[in-house]
């Protein structure tokens, strides 16, 4: 990128001389329509500064252009939530838990840099979420992970996993931040295309919260942190806005240089911010993350007073060649700039020096509505600055592809079921050993999930759940969930079932679901097949978000995840924060051990549903049908009986139904806990299934039917239980018990648990110890 | 016996935060003419046969695929004495 085409002295007095000077707009990422609005708002050609300022401001990542007439749904449709402090537009959402405390959430992609170098692509994923969290004036205090690959033998997958978990854990064990949870899953549609969503968590006094605004004319603007390098120049516009092409060579020569992330720098950053926070030394602040400097000016900038001058040559720099475009372009890590009163400035600067921060004023607020920048005395840049700050938006053409007929046509229900015992026994063998659904400890061991001493659950469990307050026991759960399978089938329905598993999760952990953010993972949205996707999965979460009485509070869009002309999975991730009042009162997954035996119950209606199903996946390579069919308004009972029921320490396990069914809720449950259990599903099962299911174990056993949880009671907590589930009017039938040594179905089959855990555990250290 | 000496080093472009820790590490402790500091990997592999040709070949291909990470580093070789 430091070619010819971007001439570091390029001033606005020369571009104004040489107005028909044709620009390289296009290798910029700009089309031609793009180009001219440009032309149209400055009166004359842009400077390379100014082109190299709006490319990255009005590319895809920067200025959700095609999707923000999508996203208005969720202010539209947003339930009246008297705990949200700060929504959607602020760098992350804030949600009221009580007790004077607020906590901050939000999931953010690292998609394309995770292919690039997977290693330091994830563990910037990991910085850059961090940042966003801490711009809200807010402690960060946990992180999780949301990840897909490709098939799990594919070499590609061999090379991309490793160096994604070991990035994330070196970032985020560097950074003394626990990862609480997060998924894994494989599928063929992510080859080439992996998903790494990053998730951060902190939590603030409500007194605490700062804004991404520069208000007040003559305050100073510091950009402090790490000096900026030619790291990442064009990420946001050239990498994360455009597909990957076929031939390696030209994706190759689009790719920027990699970011390196340096963890103890940011650890310092954080300290550092905090430090500031609390002597009220800030008076707006934003996190610099893709588009660098060019989007933190710009965006401090309009949502404030409006104008702001910079002197780019005070910027520290790593690399002294840079000139105003690379400068504004660069993705250099762990930066952030802060709006400070002029009297403030030198205790600003002593705190940086305290914690070896590097600072620097770079400029000052103005009220003149534009954004000045200068290069050793010379304006490279003299723009209205809510023209960059707020991009193009596009109403893309969408249409509902012809295939979907097809793909819904093709029914599991047609799919040769398991005969007997056996084949049922070796059905859910399979299923646990399969890649998405085996044990996750080679990846979660390596990261660090108890540091902080706060965290009170964490991988395996439902949910991730964290001590907020160790005098009170208050604290927050987690969850992320997403289901690329059921959302390829019908996007506005496999959304809804993301949304309420990562609620139900939450609620199994007996916290109260308060809030959702959400990462959009989609293909190209110039495809109107993607875009009809993406459409129905926006409208689908508003809706849900509706109905479970839950806002959205911010979120991320990814498109352009795709190879060639083959999209991913639609795959919206979802987060789900939930309050919890006493965490020391919550069930986990694992079935009680040496207690005795514990009544199992299950909670919901089980219906025949096999679309996208784990069992349609892994045993026949199927993906067709319809998916299960949500049912939020049961989904919404099933959280509020678990929330009474824990706090009336009833249960001694809960654990959601989810892939794989009951089978396989049973079967961890069993593992994590170390004990067995017997179940009868004939009979004791016919008020639930529908008539002619009764004496079907098999879909008693895979079916996937939503909004439906297995808990473990405490001792002599039957009755109790019994008129809770009657009061939330949750469907309830007693299964059997905890105890022994393996899972048995009764008249079906017994697995000793030697037996089920060995190709479970074995799975993902075979394809990548 | 018989070496190859390869060296790794971070792309010039790239961040090196390890290198920039061991420059701040030297002003503290006095060394104040020190102004950047970058830091790379050194193997000394011990080859079974001469160093000839066919072993820079061998080791070549060895220092792209394992010894370094092409993305963000280049590498040279020599033959130790050499």
């Amino acid at each position: 990128m430091t070619g010819p085409d971007l001439v570091a002295a390029d001033t606005v007095e020369r571009a104004a001389a040489t107005a028909g000077q044709p620009q390289p707009y296009a290798e910029l990422g700009l089309k031609q329509d793009e180009y001219e609005k440009i032309l149209a708002i400055l009166g004359r050609r842009p400077t390379a500064a100014e082109l190299a300022l709006y490319s990255v401001m009005w590319s895809e990542h920067c200025s959700y252009k095609s999707s923000k007439v999508h996203l208005r749904q969720f202010a539209e449709k947003a339930p009246p939530s008297g705990a949200l402090l700060a929504g959607i537009g602020h760098n992350a959402g804030v949600v009221d838990i009580g007790q004077g405390y607020a906590v901050t959430f939000k999931i953010e992609s690292h998609n394309h840099p995770s292919y690039v170098e997977p290693h330091q692509g994830a563990a910037t994923g990991v910085g850059g979420i961090v940042r966003d969290i801490l711009a809200m004036g807010a402690r960060p205090i946990a992180v999780m992970d949301a990840l897909r690959f490709g098939p799990a033998a594919a070499p590609d997958t061999a090379r991309v996993l490793p160096g994604v978990v070991s990035g994330i854990s070196f970032y985020g064990n560097c950074l003394g931040l626990p990862n609480i949870g997060g998924e894994l899953d494989f599928d063929a549609c992510y080859a080439g295309n992996p998903l790494v969503n990053a998730l951060c968590v902190g939590v603030m006094q409500h007194g605490d919260l700062q804004v991404a605004e520069a208000h007040g004319p003559g305050n100073k603007v510091i950009l402090f942190g790490s000096a900026t390098g030619p790291d990442g120049v064009g990420g946001a516009s050239v990498l994360a806005s455009a597909t990957f092409g076929d031939a390696s060579a030209e994706s190759a020569a689009k790719r920027p240089s990699v970011q390196v992330g340096d963890p103890f720098t940011e650890k310092l950053l954080i300290e550092c911010c905090l430090e500031l926070f609390a002597g009220g030394l800030v008076t707006g602040i934003q996190d610099l993350g893709a588009a660098g400097v060019a989007c933190a000016t710009t965006e401090l900038a309009a949502a404030g007073t409006g104008g702001m001058a910079v002197r780019l040559d005070e910027v520290p720099l790593r690399d002294a060649t840079l000139g105003p475009p690379e400068i504004l372009m660069s993705e250099s890590q762990e930066r952030m700039m802060a709006v400070v009163e002029p009297g403030r400035v030198a205790e600003f600067l002593a705190v940086c020096a305290k914690w070896d921060v590097r600072a620097a004023v770079v400029g000052e607020v103005t009220g003149t509505g534009r954004l000045v920048m200068t290069w050793h005395g010379e304006p490279v840049v003299d723009i209205p600055a809510a023209t960059a700050a707020d991009g193009p938006v596009y109403t893309r053409p969408l249409a509902r592809p012809a295939a979907q007929d097809e793909l819904a046509a093709s029914d599991p229900a047609a799919l040769p079921r398991p005969a007997g015992g056996a084949g049922l026994r070796a059905d859910l063998l399979a299923l646990l050993a399969s890649p998405g659904l085996a044990d996750k400890s080679w990846v979660t061991d390596q990261y660090d999930r108890y540091v902080r001493g706060d965290t009170v659950l964490a991988t395996p469990e439902d949910a991730g759940l964290i001590r907020v307050d160790e005098a009170t026991g208050l604290g927050i759960a987690l969850a992320t969930d997403g289901n690329g399978r059921y959302c390829r089938l019908d996007p506005y329905l496999g959304t809804q079932l993301a949304l309420g598993e990562a609620y139900r999760n939450v609620a199994a952990t007996g916290a109260r679901p308060l809030a959702v953010t959400n990462c959009l993972n989609f293909g190209s949205p110039e495809d109107p097949a993607v875009m009809w996707q993406f459409a129905e999965a926006v409208r689908g979460l508003a809706d849900g978000c509706a109905v479970l009485g839950v806002p959205v509070t911010g979120g991320n869009v990814s498109f352009y995840n795709q190879t060639g002309t083959t999209p991913i999975h639609p795959t919206p991730v979802i987060g789900v924060l939930g309050v919890h009042d006493d965490v020391r009162r919550r069930p986990g997954i694992g079935f009680p051990a040496g207690a005795g035996p514990a009544a199992l119950v299950l909670l919901g209606r089980t219906e025949p549903e096999f679309g996208g199903s784990a069992w349609a996946y892994v045993c026949h390579g199927h993906l067709g049908g319809r998916p299960p069919m949500p049912d939020l308004e049961a989904e919404r009972r099933l959280a509020g009986l678990l929330a009474a029921a824990a706090a009336a320490g009833l249960l001694a396990a809960a654990h959601d139904l989810s892939e794989g069914g009951l089978a396989v809720a049973l079967a961890e449950s069993c593992l994590r806990g170390g004990v067995g259990c017997t179940v009868q599903l004939s009979g004791q099962l016919s008020g639930q299934l529908s008539g002619s299911l009764a004496g079907d174990p098999f879909t008693a056993l895979f079916s996937e039917s939503a909004g439906r949880c297995v808990v473990a009671l405490q001792p002599g907590a039957d009755e109790a239980f019994a008129s809770l589930c009657a009061e939330y009017e949750v469907p309830a039938q007693n299964i059997g018990a905890t105890g022994g040594g393996s899972l048995t179905v009764t008249d079906c089959f017994s697995v000793p648990l030697d037996e089920l855990g060995a190709g479970h555990v074995r799975t993902l250290p075979e394809l990548f110890g | 016996m018989p070496r190859m000496i390869v060296e790794v080093m971070l792309k010039q472009e790239i961040h090196d935060p390890q290198g920039e820790a061991i420059a701040s590490a030297c002003h503290r402790l006095g060394f104040g003419q020190v102004r950047g500091v970058r830091q790379g990997k050194r193997f000394e592999v011990e080859l079974d046969g001469p160093a000839d040709e066919a072993a820079v070949t061998a080791i070549t291909q060895l220092a792209r695929e394992l010894l370094s990470n092409p993305v963000i580093e280049d590498f040279t070789l020599h033959a130790d004495g050499t």
